[in-house]
This record gives C-alpha cells, structure tokens and sequence, in this order.
C-alpha cells in the first residue's frame, strides 16, 4: 500500500515512459525541420560552389565595404544604448515616481512596430522634405540616404535590449546592497563601479550582445533609409538581399552565412551565461 | 558598529537614499523623447497635411486592404501554431531531462539571434520547387514558397522563441502538490493538464501569443523573400509602405504606416495591461 503511494505521488503527467519518449520526439523532428536544417543550409548553399567561390565572394570590394559599415553601425550603436539601457534600468528599478509603469511600456515600442514604420519615421523628420531634415538640407547635413540615417534607425531598433535583460534582474535583486554602501558613503560612481556593476554584468554583457547581433541584422529599418547605394550606404543585410535578387544565391549565402555565424555565437554566449548561474546556484 | 546604527536611523524615514535619480531618469526621458517620439510627429503632421478624403482613400485602397487581411490571418495562423509548439517546446524543456536539452534550449532562440533577410532568404530557398523541402511538398502537391503560406511561415519561424520564453519560467515554477493529487486520485494525464495545469499556464500562454502576433504584424525582412509579392494575395502591410515610398508617395506611406502604428501601440498598451493584471493576481493569491 505505502510503496504504491509512494511511486503514484512521484508520477506527474507525462511521466509514463510513452507519453515522454512521444512528446521528445516530436519536439526534435520538429525543430529540426523547422531550425536545424535551415542553420545547416546557409552553410551548405554559401559553400555550394566549393570554397574558393566562397572567399572570393566575400572578398569582394562592395562585400567587404558591407561588412565594414555593418562593422561601424554596431559599433556606434551598442555604446548609446549601453549608456541609455543602464541609465534606464537603474531609473525605474531604484526609484518610484509617477508616469514609472508608462516609461517601461514606452520603452518597448521599438519591439512592437514594424522596422518598415521605424525607418518611415526617421525619414519623415530627417529626410529632405522633413521640419528638421529640411533645416538640416539648409546647413548642408545630409543624415537620409547616408551612414548616419543607418545609425540612428539601428539605435531606435535595438534600444530596449540592454535595458530589457537588466530591469528584472535588478528588480530581483532589491537596492539594499546599494543602500548600504551610500550608508557607508560610497560616492555614486563607486556605489555603481563597486556593487551594482559586479552584481549585474552578465545580464548587462548579454544585453550588449543582444544589442549588437540586432544592430548587425537589421533589416527593414534600415532599407529604407539606406537608399542602397552599393559599396557605400549597404550594410551586410542589404547586400545579402542584393546580391540574392542579382541571382547570385552562393554569394548571398556567403554573406549571409557571417551573419549566422554572429548569430550563432550569440547563442552560444547565452548557454555559456546560463551554464555558469546554473553552477553558481548549485555550488552556494 | 556606529554606522549601522546611523544606517537603521536612516532607513526607516524612507529618505531616498540612492544617487542619481535626476541623472539617470532625466537621460531616460531624453533619450527616449528624441529617439521614439520626437520621430513619430513627422508622421502626424505628414498625415494630418493630407486631409482626411486622401487619408482616408489611401487606407482604404482595396489593394491596401487585401493586405491587412493577408497580414493579419498570416500572424494569426502564425501565433497560434507557435502556441502549440512553443507550449510543446517549453513542456518539453521543462519536465525532461535528455541527450540535446541544452543545445535545444540554446537553439530556440536562434530566430531572435539571426537577421531576418538571411532567415528570409533561407526559407525561400528551402522551399522553393527545387529546394529541400520544396521538392518533397511539391510531389504531395504542396506549394508554399511564394504563396501566402510561405507568408505564415517566415512569421512563425521569427516569432517562435516568445511562446516558449514567456511559458517555461512559469511551467517551472508550477508546484507539484495539485498535479500529484490529481494523478493519485487516478485520473488520465489528459484530464489532470488540461484542468491542473492548463489553466495556470494560460495567461502566460495568451501572453506569448500576443506578443508573436505582434511581432509577426511587423514582420519584413524574412517574409518579402518567401511571400512572392504578389498584389492582392501575398502583400504585406509592411510592403504596401516600402512600395509606397520607392513611389516617393510620402503621404500613402505615412497613411498606411499610422494605421500600422497605431494597431502596434493598441496590442503594445492591451499586453502590458493584460500582463499587470495577472501578474498581480497571481502575487494576490500568494
């Protein structure tokens, strides 16, 4: 009687080796259909015409003008919405005030609109026509159609990445820390040097690395306030896109095939974070 | 030991104790007042210069309408079937342990982590009639590169990790008492899911449906490779705006773009809302 008390209280649905092996199953023929061999044929169409072919592509002049202002993009784009996403996190997780619930939902809306809108509304202010891009026409600015333009639209659409992974987690971890040290009379650049940047640095590197394989693939957004001139204002995506509507499918994937190797380290660098607070919390 | 006293002198008058409010909340408000909403008065000014007739005929086109029907029955089937296998994805991770579990958990995020055009040209040729899978539907008779179908798919491949992140937390946070009363008493693991757990997982489940929703309205970069393009059947919204604007009709962009807007901004505050509410029902109940 007690044993089989015992061994029903431990079963919990989809226990039964069936119904388990089942559901497993179905889960990796379906992500392999619909993930894994899409991964693997990147790779395989962008070596599709053997390896030299693949170096060459990528060693054109407009694919490595590509890669090098794709290069540039992130590399503006990540320290602002660095600076901005922990300015933020530290705003509404530290501090009540009113208008706090709004500012958080606000900050969401470059996830909800379509980049296609995004890049709209910068050309509409900025382009030649717009009330401060016409200004700017006047004094000879030109941000549309140019390097700049790609920035701004990249900063609009990777700004809540940061300050996403960092607000729970400070929410999570309460101000008591901080609030001691100011108690002790840590100034503010050591209270955050010293407390708030050791206790969320990897959410905050994860952030920055969310940031940057964003900023690195975005799209839409940025075709439209490109102008895609070849060898001058096409970053890696667009070129992807261009050389694939040129019928020049292995070149496209040769390029693409970069782009999913940053996309792939990204994930890795996630497993790894995860892997090491798994172990964290298991050790204390 | 002095200081500590002064510390719990201190704390109980709630002083605000923690630097930098003006500092970090006023670059906030800044930065957020120049980057999101400072750009969105150049669309309501370009939309309120060409009067309400011409704004509304534009929004109105029948060219424009077939495709918000497409977009949205397109993220419709999208979201939900990423609810069916975002929800298998997530119960799977959660409750079992086996070779792969990692690099699975790894993996489901890999359409966040790749830029849509790549995902976009990938699907395309995959599907297409002499591509992998194109190959294999086209013998069954199947057809969905460069039809709406292949619309719904580059949808659901790019919106497939918000079911899964959003149920796995509270799936793993799910106590076991109810469910174990449950299986005691003898009733089929069907019955016990879907009265036990169902109903704890939903809200977060609605919520991760929405969220891809959302996110599939908005989609582009993957969905112009595979769709096809084709007026009237395989247009998205997203689309009818680029085209406008390589018309250089700035003002038809700007109409259809503030009807976009404005159903994001609607879903976006109806989320978080919705989101709130739960969430204090559920610390409520605690």
């Amino acid at each position: 009687m007690s044993s089989k008390k015992h061994t029903a209280s431990q079963l919990r649905v989809g226990d039964r080796p069936w119904v388990k092996r089942s559901l497993i199953g179905l889960t990796l023929f379906l992500t392999t259909i619909l993930l894994v061999v899409p991964l693997i044929a990147i790779f395989q169409q962008a070596f599709v015409k053997g390896a030299g072919h693949y170096f060459t592509s990528l060693l054109e002049a407009d694919t490595l003008h590509a890669i090098g202002l794709t290069l540039l993009v992130a590399a503006l784009t990540v320290p602002v919405n660095l600076v901005f996403g922990v300015m933020l996190a530290w705003s509404v997780t530290r501090f009540e005030f009113p208008g706090r619930k709004l500012l958080m939902t606000l900050m969401d809306i470059p996830f909800a609109v379509s980049p296609v809108v995004a890049g709209l509304l910068y050309l509409l202010l900025y382009g030649n026509n717009g009330w401060i891009g016409s200004w700017l026409y006047e004094q000879d600015i030109q941000l549309m159609f140019a390097w700049p333009g790609i920035v701004m639209v990249t900063v609009f659409v990777t700004c809540p990445f940061v300050a996403r992974e960092l607000i729970p987690l400070m929410q999570q971890q309460g101000r008591e820390d901080e609030e001691a040290a100011v108690i002790l009379g840590a100034s503010g650049w050591q209270l955050f040097r010293r407390v708030t940047l050791p206790n969320i640095k990897w959410a905050l590197i994860y952030g920055v690395i969310l940031t940057n394989a964003r900023a690195v693939g975005e799209f839409g957004a940025v075709s439209v306030v490109s102008g895609n001139i070849r060898g001058e204002t096409n970053t890696l995506p667009l070129h992807v896109q261009l050389q694939y509507e040129d019928y020049q499918a292995a070149a496209a994937f040769a390029s693409a095939s970069l782009l999913a190797l940053i996309a792939l380290l990204t994930l890795l660098f996630k497993a790894f974070i995860e892997w090491r607070q798994e172990r964290q919390e298991t050790t204390l | 030991m002095a200081t500590q006293l002064s510390a719990a002198d201190i704390r109980p008058r709630h002083k605000r104790v923690l630097p930098g409010l003006s500092l970090s909340l006023g670059t906030s408000l800044l930065f957020i007042s120049l980057i999101l909403l400072l750009p969105m008065t150049g669309l309501i000014m370009q939309s309120v210069d060409m009067g309400w007739e011409r704004y509304w005929q534009v929004i109105s086109d029948e060219r424009v309408v077939a495709s918000y029907k497409v977009t949205l029955w397109a993220a419709l089937i999208a979201s939900l079937f990423n609810g069916v296998f975002g929800l298998l994805l997530a119960w799977v991770l959660v409750r079992y342990d086996f070779f792969g579990r990692r690099v699975l958990d790894a993996l489901v995020d890999l359409p966040f982590a790749l830029p849509t055009a790549v995902a976009g040209i990938t699907l395309a040729t995959l599907y297409a009639q002499n591509g992998w899978y194109g190959d294999l539907l086209a013998s069954i008779g199947i057809k969905i590169a460069y039809t709406p179908w292949g619309i719904v798919l580059a949808m659901a491949f790019t919106s497939i990790p918000f079911v899964v992140r959003t149920v796995q937390p509270v799936l793993e946070e799910l106590s076991p008492e109810e469910e174990e009363a449950g299986m005691t008493l003898g009733a089929s693991d069907w019955s016990v899911f879907r009265r036990v757990i169902f109903p704890a997982l939903w809200p977060a489940l609605m919520t991760g449906i929405a969220l891809s929703f959302t996110r599939s309205l908005g989609e582009f970069g993957a969905v112009i490779f595979i769709a096809g393009n084709m007026p009237y059947v395989s247009e998205i919204t997203s689309l009818m705006i680029f085209v406008s604007l390589q018309e250089f009709d700035f003002p038809a962009a700007s109409a259809i773009a503030s009807v976009v807007l404005m159903a994001s901004l609607i879903l976006l505050f109806a989320i978080n809302i919705w989101q709130a509410r739960y969430l204090r029902r559920l610390h409520g109940r605690n």
